[in-house]
């Protein structure tokens, strides 16, 4: 496919302004089917170009149904196994399940803060202009100290 | 006036003081720095960022990774640039490297302050980068994370420091235009929304172009469902080098690939691999052929001096080459061995750990490979991995250095002058600056060094408009001519699709998807792709030149069905441009300069004695002419 949408889950992120998926997408490859039109299921999504997908799972992972799963390039991947998330705010637990029935269980950690509580500029200091044209600083003035001799034109 | 719809798009002209173009790791570096000097500045400038995407999940990062590959930590920056200066067979900008090193940590420091788990060695747990904390290095230069929302918790930030209502998600930029007063300057963009009907015009001072390097220019390895498992993110189209050099920027070392030699179809990362595991690779026939064989590069008639120490990557690829070409493979990862070696020594939840940190490689980079393991049977403490190098691709941010031309760094001791023409991270078009994989001659910056690059052009930029303050765009195009050009496609798909029954075949037009393979099949057959095992010559370049041409001809006559298909359009128009600079660099360098990535077959062999030296390009987007010259190389750090 590679990403497939669950036609028993899926319900079209109703209510929201847009699908989940189709937000998180960075191919443009999720859309939602309103009419039908396209796949004969009403209100639910699907991948509008297989082919280009890079099976990075952003959809899989943002669907609040759970509803999208992965069945893994056809023109490589023997039939059977599955690769599935499921994205907490703190960690991320991955099902992987081999073609011959085993199946392996991981968790991972994800994020140390809260979701939505990064601060960009929390405890940074102000830039100052004098330094606008300082290419040895950013406006943090962390830079890494190097040692000047080791350039060819040092003395 | 007819409703806005398809074929009739809503014109937004907007005007701006500074515009980011593009929403990865690059962009959100100037997100981030932006903020603080236009506070600083108190010129209030107005900045908007624009993605094609949606910044959480857009660019190289969108996935996630397993490790940060620059992080210089106890190592001095000058050794940095010898590294990337080895790995990129001698010729890099080193005040660019430099730059990149001395100021990247600080941004790492900063992901680990939004919340990105990065891996710390015994007793160190608790201890933060910026305290001391010592982290779990890979290699000399790679530190380990927790990455899968690595991307998430960057963009995160900022999304946050330049604010959500200065973001335009889902809207393709797909030309800059220039100024009609000054054509050396640039003055505009403009793009579509995959979403509404609307084309958006964007005015500013000045813009920084991070749109990401180019993938599937040339045909991969599969080309069926799997065609979107590049290794590189399918989604980076060549924009940037695309609209960079159509605005008239000089290009730099365009001639330059990288061949990521990876875990077969999947192209699972193998660095933790070799470098945290320790792990072998043989040939099909379990011989260890770096030491059988691995002198090989040290033919100095062939290699120059490159292979006697550390081999660049190109010349591992080309040792691995060798024995596949000679029918030796498949060269395969002994991953059983290394684990196995790992474990004499551990508890078995140590064991069981370490299974988990193998698995982890993969699950935060690239899923598919997991995939692959599963549906193969593949547990890799029982079984080895195939290895195999992909097809090429151009990109300045990882193990590459093809990109655009820019001004350095002034501060640094016997960097030639004319290396930098007074705002740091410009192009030598006026107003127009990149990053990330935008730079050319300076690799090996990955996600952590674009992020630190974006940082630097960003505070440039904020001086450029500040000096600029009462400077007017005045745009040398019309917007009628621009909406007629963004919207060709469309157009020309409505006036001829009742012209046959089947939608897709039509005299009349080519569709995105055709077009590309077209161009895939050229760039593999004549420009050194895995079907020739990398392999070419001036004559092959020149069947490419001629077919390149055409392509580019009726690259005009691309349809476009939906928005969606416009972005296809595009992005693969952008594709054919980044193809050509890089067809016409490597036609213009009569040598081999990497070899294991592409081979002049009629020039087989490192010529330092003419070749030590950048190859630059302009582009006329008016006469579809390349012109390209030789700039020297200049060594700023000792040996």
């Amino acid at each position: 496919m590679p990403t497939f949408v669950r036609t028993d889950k899926c319900d079209g992120c109703k209510g929201q302004d847009k699908t989940a998926c189709m937000y998180i997408c960075p191919h443009d490859l999720m859309m939602l089917d309103k009419d039908g039109s396209a796949t004969g299921h009403a209100m639910k999504a699907y991948n509008q170009e297989p082919e280009q997908c890079w099976e990075c799972y952003s959809c899989v992972k943002i669907c609040p149904q759970q509803a999208i799963e992965v069945r893994h390039y056809a023109d490589v991947v023997p039939m059977g196994a599955s690769v599935q998330p499921l994205r907490g705010s703190e960690s991320i637990m991955w099902t992987i399940k081999f073609r011959n029935g085993q199946i392996k269980r991981f968790k991972f950690p994800i994020r140390t803060t809260a979701e939505g509580s990064a601060d960009p500029y929390g405890g940074k200091p102000e830039a100052s202009m004098a330094d606008i044209e300082n290419h040895a600083v950013l406006f943090t003035r962390d830079t890494h100290k190097g040692d000047m001799s080791q350039f060819v034109a040092a003395k | 006036m007819a409703e806005y719809g398809f074929g009739n798009p809503e014109i937004i002209e907007e005007e701006v003081d500074i515009l980011i173009i593009g929403g990865g790791m690059a962009a959100c570096g100037a997100a981030f720095e932006i903020g603080k000097w236009n506070k600083a500045s108190g010129a209030n400038l107005k900045i908007k960022l624009v993605d094609k995407a949606a910044m959480s999940r857009s660019g190289a990062v969108a996935q996630g990774l397993s490790a940060i590959n620059t992080y210089i930590g106890e190592n001095d920056p000058a050794d940095y640039v010898r590294y990337v200066r080895n790995d990129l067979m001698g010729i890099i900008r080193e005040d660019l490297v430099y730059d990149v090193g001395r100021h990247v940590d600080d941004s790492v420091h900063n992901f680990e302050d939004w919340g990105l788990p990065i891996w710390k060695a015994k007793g160190d747990e608790d201890k933060p980068l910026r305290q001391g904390g010592k982290p779990v290095r890979s290699g000399k230069w790679q530190i380990m994370i927790n990455g899968e929302s690595y991307k998430w918790i960057v963009a995160e930030a900022a999304k946050k420091a330049i604010g959500m209502e200065n973001i335009e998600e889902r809207v393709f930029i797909v030309r800059l235009i220039n100024d009609k007063n000054d054509p050396t300057r640039v003055a505009a963009a403009a793009g579509f929304s995959v979403r509404d009907h609307k084309l958006y015009l964007y005015k500013f001072k000045c813009c920084l172009l991070v749109c990401g390097g180019a993938v599937n220019v040339f045909r991969p390895r599969s080309i069926g469902e799997g065609m979107g498992r590049a290794w590189y993110p399918v989604w980076n189209a060549g924009s940037t080098y695309s609209m960079a050099a159509e605005a008239g920027a000089e290009m730099t070392m365009m001639e330059n690939r990288f061949v990521p030699a990876r875990f077969k179809d999947g192209y699972g990362p193998v660095g933790a691999w070799f470098l945290l595991f320790k792990a072998q690779v043989m040939n099909g026939f379990g011989e260890d052929y770096n030491k059988l064989r691995g002198d090989a590069i040290k033919d100095e008639k062939r290699f120059g001096k490159y292979g006697q120490g550390v081999p660049g990557t190109c010349l591992r690829n080309h040792i691995m080459l060798e024995e596949m070409i000679a029918g030796r493979g498949p060269i395969m990862m002994d991953t059983p061995a290394a684990m196995a070696k790992l474990a004499e020594k551990m508890t078995p939840k140590e064991v069981k750990h370490l299974e988990a940190e193998a698995w982890e490689d993969f699950l935060d980079m690239t899923i598919s490979q997991c995939g692959i393991w599963a549906g193969e049977n593949i547990e890799p403490e029982k079984t080895p991995s195939e290895i195999m190098p992909t097809e090429p691709y151009l990109l300045g941010s990882h193990s590459g250095c093809a990109g655009i031309w820019v001004s350095g760094p002034t501060d640094l001791p016997g960097v030639p002058k004319e290396w930098s023409w007074g705002y740091r991270s410009m192009t030598t078009v006026k107003g127009l600056f990149t990053s990330g994989d935008g730079v050319g001659a300076s690799g090996h910056k990955f996600s952590s060094g674009s992020f630190a690059e974006g940082r630097i052009a960003a505070k440039a930029m904020v001086k450029f408009a500040i000096d600029n303050k009462d400077w007017k765009p005045a745009l040398e195009r019309s917007t009628k001519d621009l909406v007629e050009e963004i919207y060709r496609p469309v157009r020309t798909f409505l006036e001829h699709k009742d012209y046959t029954t089947a939608i897709d075949i039509n005299p009349h037009y080519i569709t995105p998807k055709m077009l590309q393979f077209r161009l895939q099949k050229l760039m593999d057959e004549y420009v050194a792709g895995v079907g020739t095992f990398y392999r070419t010559n001036g004559k092959l370049l020149e069947m490419a030149e001629k077919k390149l041409e055409m392509l580019k001809e009726d690259s005009l006559k691309m349809r476009a069905k939906d928005l969606h298909e416009l972005l296809r359009a595009w992005e693969n128009y952008h594709r054919i441009i980044a193809a050509e600079a890089h067809m016409k660099h490597i036609q213009f360098r009569e040598e081999t300069r990497y070899p294991g990535f592409y081979y002049r077959m009629d020039y087989n062999f490192i010529d330092d004695e003419n070749w030590k030296c950048f190859v630059n390009s302009t582009y006329d987007r008016h006469t579809g002419k390349w012109a390209i010259k030789k700039v020297p190389y200049v060594q700023v750090i000792k040996d």
